[in-house]
């Protein structure tokens, strides 16, 4: 294997990523503030929708990130709704959204476009290009470091520039601030946060926010960067990668970087090799697809250092009178 | 002091809270530019107008039954199995195997042990999430779902290698003999002088369907295992205190529901496709749990429920065939469905709460 094929496997594994990152990133918010949330493939799938739909009737990408966020957020509010307002169970909440969203995106697609289920294919306006970083063309030629900055770094979409800026934020937000010590602390002990005078509902609100914002990112970015338009279920499964990502890295930041780049990593080897020749036997790809889920149940059986949850996720607030 | 009458908790809430399902459906579809009270016409015509409109609703509603219950029997010990839908294509695997490799002189026979193979590989499914929620705590909820996706990635594997025959094109296995071919409702009804449309898949499965909703009825409230259960669903901590070991529960509960879930594959691939393909639970695994949550996860209600989404499905796909209306409304509505009576059910709970403690209180 050239340096080439290193580079171009590794440029997939950030495109590929850059969703489950951002995803991971939004479920790392709302989970932290206590808010379970299985529903972030259904937030990521109506984005990439609206986006996509938004930007082929408009011609500007910008105003389709714009209603993927809007279309992605209102279902974080739904799901604020019922698991914060009235504290239903938030795994059913999750799961009644990712439904919503299969179901209603094929319904207004075939209603607007009339091209059983998808979007018509986005010309260049309506897609995010790539983003070629200053020098890079002049550096190609130098030897080993050159490819790798004008292959691997440089050339990507803004959105995969933006994931990655997220990641510090993210830690800066949540270690750094006041914000950030009080998310968490409503995701560990609500009670403190309540009896110190500040609104558990609010915070969770604000977490569950902040997760539907960043959700669609990802699903803009899916339909309308990584690939040209919506086609139906386009996330596959990715919302559930993000939630294992996130597992694998324990609800923190930087390791959820890690943990994104890794299952990104498989995903990309998965779609160049189909089934991986070891030498001593062929690796099929569906291992491959099914590694990222086992690694999670590993992981959360405790056997790799153990994944212990916010310690007041999934319960709901109630206020003592 | 009860806060309202039992009835209201069993029938009224469901109802309200299928009523707003059916009224935001109607406005998806008035929004999509197609007339909802056509678009009902169409499904019940669709779904209930004939036998061959039966025999596809009760057959979906067969597959509703099994992993209805799989969840409702689960939510009982107060335990969330999303992964009906991977239990379930495991139970289809088994009765693959069952049928492919043994011999069988009748399908009596051969029913019997699908099924226990079925209800055996959707167990095992459930086992490694069951131990690990016991012992290592785990959340369920995060391994069943895990579990789906290894599921599906291992069928895949199974179906385009080594159980696929030399030669064949799609990526299925051999069709089953003729031996263990399922009588339909129309075999099953013709020697009583009832005709029943031929050309639907409902088949004998849908009476071992009633006939597990009677045994899941029995094992929850008249065994001592069933007990346990609810007590530990009830309290964890008073169980445990009652010396009901939670280890025990959860993995049993686990295992029935599992074994439930893997059921339904008589149904579908040993009733219908006669041959183990791709993709075989077609989403009724998920299903099973707007299922559960709408039939408040009694036997009986979860048999209703199921008739209920047999019907959404029959008629849906009647819809999608005569209108503009997609398939995919389907989902649509068990989205709502899930939402109403199992995420915002306090929303329709709380008012209806007030109204009764006022009617009370007038009253006194």
């Amino acid at each position: 294997m050239d340096l080439l094929t290193v580079l171009q496997v590794l440029d997939s594994t950030v495109r590929l990523a850059t969703p489950l990152l951002l995803a991971c990133l939004a479920g790392l918010f709302s989970e932290r503030a206590g808010i379970f949330d299985i529903g972030l493939e259904g937030k990521m799938l109506a984005a990439a929708f609206f986006s996509a739909a938004i930007a082929a009737v408009t011609g500007s990408v910008w105003i389709g990130l714009g209603a993927g966020i809007l279309a992605s957020l209102s279902l974080s509010g739904l799901h604020g709704l019922a698991s914060i307002t009235f504290r239903g169970n938030q795994l059913i909440s999750g799961v009644a959204i990712n439904f919503l969203a299969a179901g209603l995106t094929v319904l207004i697609a075939q209603s607007w476009f009339q091209q059983g289920g998808r979007t018509p294919a986005l010309l260049s306006g309506g897609r995010f290009g790539g983003i070629t970083l200053p020098g890079a063309e002049a550096l190609r030629e130098v030897p080993v470091l050159g490819p790798i900055y004008y292959e691997l770094i440089s050339g990507h979409s803004i959105l995969v520039y933006v994931a990655f800026a997220c990641v510090p934020l993210t830690w800066w937000i949540l270690y750094r601030t006041r914000f950030g010590l009080r998310l968490r602390a409503v995701g560990e002990n609500p009670e403190a946060v309540d009896t110190a005078g500040i609104s558990v509902i609010r915070l969770r609100y604000a977490a569950v926010l902040i997760c539907g914002l960043l959700c669609g990112i990802a699903g803009a970015y899916l339909a309308t960067a990584l690939q040209a338009g919506f086609v139906q279920d386009m996330t596959a499964g990715r919302g559930y990668i993000a939630l294992a990502a996130l597992i694998f890295a324990k609800w923190r930041p930087w390791q959820a970087l890690y943990a994104t780049l890794l299952f990104g990593f498989l995903q990309a080897i998965a779609l160049r090799y189909q089934n991986l020749d070891l030498g001593f036997f062929t690796l099929p790809v569906q291992a491959m697809d099914a590694l990222p889920y086992i690694l999670t149940v590993v992981i959360l059986a405790g056997f790799i250092g153990k994944a212990v949850p916010p310690r007041a996720g999934g319960e709901p607030y109630v206020k003592e009178r | 002091m009860e806060r309202m009458p039992k009835w209201a908790d069993v029938v009224l809430i469901p109802l309200i809270s299928l009523l707003l399902a059916a009224v935001i459906s109607g406005l998806v579809i008035l929004a999509i530019g197609e007339d909802p009270i056509n678009a009902l016409n169409l499904m019940v015509k669709g779904a209930l107008g004939s036998t061959y409109g039966w025999g596809y609703t009760l057959y979906y509603a067969t597959n509703f039954l099994f992993t209805g219950l799989a969840v409702a029997v689960a939510f009982h010990a107060r335990l969330f199995n999303i992964g009906g839908e991977g239990q379930a294509m495991l139970g289809g695997l088994g009765v693959a195997l069952v049928c492919l490799y043994l011999p069988w002189p009748h399908w009596s026979l051969a029913l019997l042990a699908a099924t226990g193979g079925a209800a055996l590989f959707g167990a095992a499914w459930a086992f490694l999430p069951a131990i690990l929620q016991a012992k290592r705590g785990s959340h369920i909820v995060i391994t069943t779902i895990m579990f789906n996706f290894i599921a599906a990635a291992f069928l895949n594997w199974l179906l385009v290698g080594p159980l696929k025959p030399r030669g064949a094109m799609d990526p299925s296995t051999a069709r089953f003999p003729e031996a263990v071919h399922l009588p339909s409702l129309h075999e099953i009804l013709a020697p009583l002088g009832i005709s029943f449309s031929k050309a639907a898949p409902a088949n004998v499965s849908f009476l071992v369907g009633i006939l597990a909703c009677i045994l899941v009825w029995a094992l929850i409230w008249r065994t001592r295992l069933g007990y346990e259960i609810r007590a530990f669903g009830h309290s964890e901590p008073a169980a445990r205190y009652a010396g009901i070991s939670p280890t025990k529960i959860t993995v049993i509960t686990m295992l029935i529901s599992g074994g439930l879930a893997g059921m339904m594959a008589i149904n579908n691939v040993m009733g219908e496709a006669e041959r183990l393909v791709l993709n075989a639970t077609e989403g009724a695994g998920f299903i099973g749990i707007a299922v559960a949550l709408m039939g408040r996860s009694h036997p009986f209600g979860v048999f209703l429920a199921a008739i209920l989404f047999g019907f959404l499905y029959q008629g849906g796909a009647e819809l999608a065939l005569w209108t503009n209306i997609p398939r995919e409304l389907i989902i649509v509505i068990q989205a709502l469905v899930i939402l109403f009576t199992g995420a915002l059910d306090n929303m329709v709970r709380m008012p209806l709460e007030r109204l009764f403690m006022a009617l009370r209180r007038r009253r006194a």
